[in-house]
């Protein structure tokens, strides 16, 4: 090796210290506690006892189905509308597109603590803004937060609000890449403008598209802060406790630290094996 | 010829007959924010519709600081925030600048693992984490708590070394030809290069930190030295509280973002698109 290749140990020793101490090693002792009895002191291996627990617990089970409920029905919607938000944005007949750009790209920016609170706030059942133009066009209100259904909506609107233009800004990105050229023959075909998407700007976009699905999931899987913070812990009596949140509940309410390692795994074994899945979908066809 | 511009009308009108009504319900949320802040908790609470801001919001501001001491929240949530921002470009501009530029025993090992794990859940390191600096370290409660162990994010290693690959060897070759140090060509040949990409970086982090909530919900719990989105997160949910008060923090909290996003708006986007797509 050349003299000068060993001062790359130098750059890179300060970032690999932390990252080693706070990244790889928690994922190896995150991984080792799941197998231990971490409610005795000294520690105790007993690799039966939280993994054997949790397929056992009903509030696991709830956790799973409402973050499963919440990720099946929240991606594909956010993820539509946020490629119609692209496709709208990109359109060369736009006007004032700074602020139509400003409208679905600022909630990227905006804090989940700040927008759990207007949420909050615009969703209350007496008071919420919400309900009072519900009734104003004749539809009584709706207890967001005493129906688990309702609040479940919701989350996923809340979620749907706030990520929609993160996805769209990748998805324009996506679409800028796309040649003009390959539109151009099209037209002189005389193909339609929605024709031109179906067929042409669909299938270019594909694995972007997959992409903001994959980062979507992994997301939707860790949502925390919102049941936490917009229905109240969970709420009503863990109607949208989810895996994030009962994670939170077991390893930092209860101190259940063996606990909540089990829960941390299987959240990513989810994530591994859906992110899996998607990219098996979205191989190029041969 | 007249078809055609005909057709293109029609497009236009049907184009923003569907955007304007979308953008209207995307920017209400934030509208609402701001009405909020500026009215009285009477006001919040009563039966009308309030579309149109108040007078209230430095009342507002007042019965906020009254129920949590949220100034002094603000200044070690903007601290952290630039302190978090330095080191953790600095730090992953040098390992984005090895990983690049030179070979070394263990190189695809160390982009391997930062590689592999970049999509593991936040929640499977988080525990130990915590006990390591709460109870090992005994660091509860401090800023270097808050500031250095999400220093770990790769995100920044992977933006710079893409950045500093796509660059010349030429460059740094004609250096080295005159004997000038490594160091020395990293910090005065190859960083200014990369300034575009480290802005971008810069603000991607910054509001990362700024927004963070989970790690500081969990290791600064003290109210004195709890953030600002920690110590609003606080309040919501508690009865006694000031609402208006609540959403005067929320604005305060973003307010300045959305200014810094209108602001630096193509490198807030070139951050996000790029980091996707490559």
């Amino acid at each position: 090796m050349q003299l000068r290749n060993r001062a790359a140990y130098g750059f890179l020793a300060p970032y690999l210290l932390i990252f080693a101490i706070f990244w790889i090693w928690p994922i190896i002792s995150s991984f080792w506690m799941s197998f231990q009895n971490t409610r005795v002191n000294p520690w105790a291996f007993n690799p039966g006892m939280n993994w054997g627990r949790l397929f056992s617990d009903p509030a696991f089970y709830n956790a799973l189905k409402n973050t499963m409920i919440i990720l099946v029905i929240q991606v594909p919607v956010m993820i539509t509308l946020a490629t119609v938000i692209a496709v709208l944005l990109n359109s060369p007949l736009l006007k004032a597109r700074g602020i139509f750009r400003f409208a679905f790209f600022a909630p990227v920016v905006v804090g989940e603590v700040a927008y759990a609170a207007v949420f909050r706030l615009m969703f209350n059942l007496d008071f919420g803004i919400i309900n009072k133009l519900l009734n104003k066009i004749g539809i009584p209100s709706i207890s967001w937060f005493a129906e688990a259904p309702f609040a479940m909506a919701l989350l996923i609107i809340a979620v749907t609000w706030r990520w929609a233009g993160y996805n769209a800004i990748i998805i324009l990105s996506g679409l800028q890449s796309i040649p003009e050229d390959v539109y151009e023959a099209a037209t002189l075909d005389r193909v339609s403008k929605f024709k031109q998407f179906i067929y042409i700007t669909l299938p270019l976009l594909r694995p972007v598209i997959l992409f903001c699905v994959v980062l979507s999931i992994i997301g939707s899987m860790q949502l925390f802060t919102e049941p936490f913070l917009i229905t109240n812990r969970g709420g009503p009596g863990g109607g949208t406790e989810t895996l994030g949140l009962f994670l939170y509940r077991q390893g930092f309410a209860s101190l259940n630290f063996g606990y909540a390692s089990a829960i941390a795994y299987t959240m990513a074994g989810l994530a591994i094996v859906i992110s899996l899945l998607n990219l098996w979908l979205g191989r190029e066809p041969k | 010829m007249r078809s055609q511009s005909k057709s293109t009308f029609i497009r236009s009108v049907s184009l923003h007959a569907l955007l304007i009504p979308l953008a209207i319900i995307w920017l209400f949320p934030l509208w609402m924010m701001f009405i909020f802040a500026t009215m009285p908790d009477y006001g919040i609470f009563s039966p009308g519709v309030e579309l149109l801001p108040s007078t209230h919001f430095f009342e507002n501001v007042s019965n906020l600081q009254a129920d949590t001491n949220f100034i002094r929240a603000l200044m070690i949530s903007i601290g952290v925030a630039l302190i978090y921002t330095l080191l953790s470009v600095l730090l992953t501009s040098m390992a984005g600048w090895a990983l690049a530029r030179y070979h070394f025993l263990g190189k695809s090992v160390v982009v391997g693992i930062i590689l592999g794990t970049i999509t593991l859940p936040y929640f499977v390191v988080v525990i130990p984490q915590f006990i390591m600096v709460a109870r090992e370290f005994k660091m509860a409660n401090t800023w270097a708590a808050l500031i250095v162990p999400p220093l770990f994010n790769s995100l920044g290693v992977l933006f710079m070394r893409q950045s500093f690959s796509m660059m010349p060897a030429e460059l740094f070759d004609a250096a080295r030809v005159e004997g000038v140090k490594e160091w020395q060509i990293f910090l005065r040949i190859a960083l200014p290069l990369a300034r575009p990409t480290m802005a971008a970086l810069a603000i991607i982090l910054f509001l990362a930190s700024w927004n963070n909530y989970l790690w500081p919900l969990l290791i600064n719990s003290r109210p004195d030295m709890m953030t600002a989105p920690v110590a609003l997160g606080t309040l919501i949910g508690l009865t006694k509280v000031s609402w208006g008060g609540i959403m005067a923090g929320a604005v305060l909290l973003t307010a300045p973002i959305l200014v810094i996003f209108v602001l630096l708006q193509r490198h807030f986007i070139a951050g996000i698109g790029a980091g996707a797509i490559k």
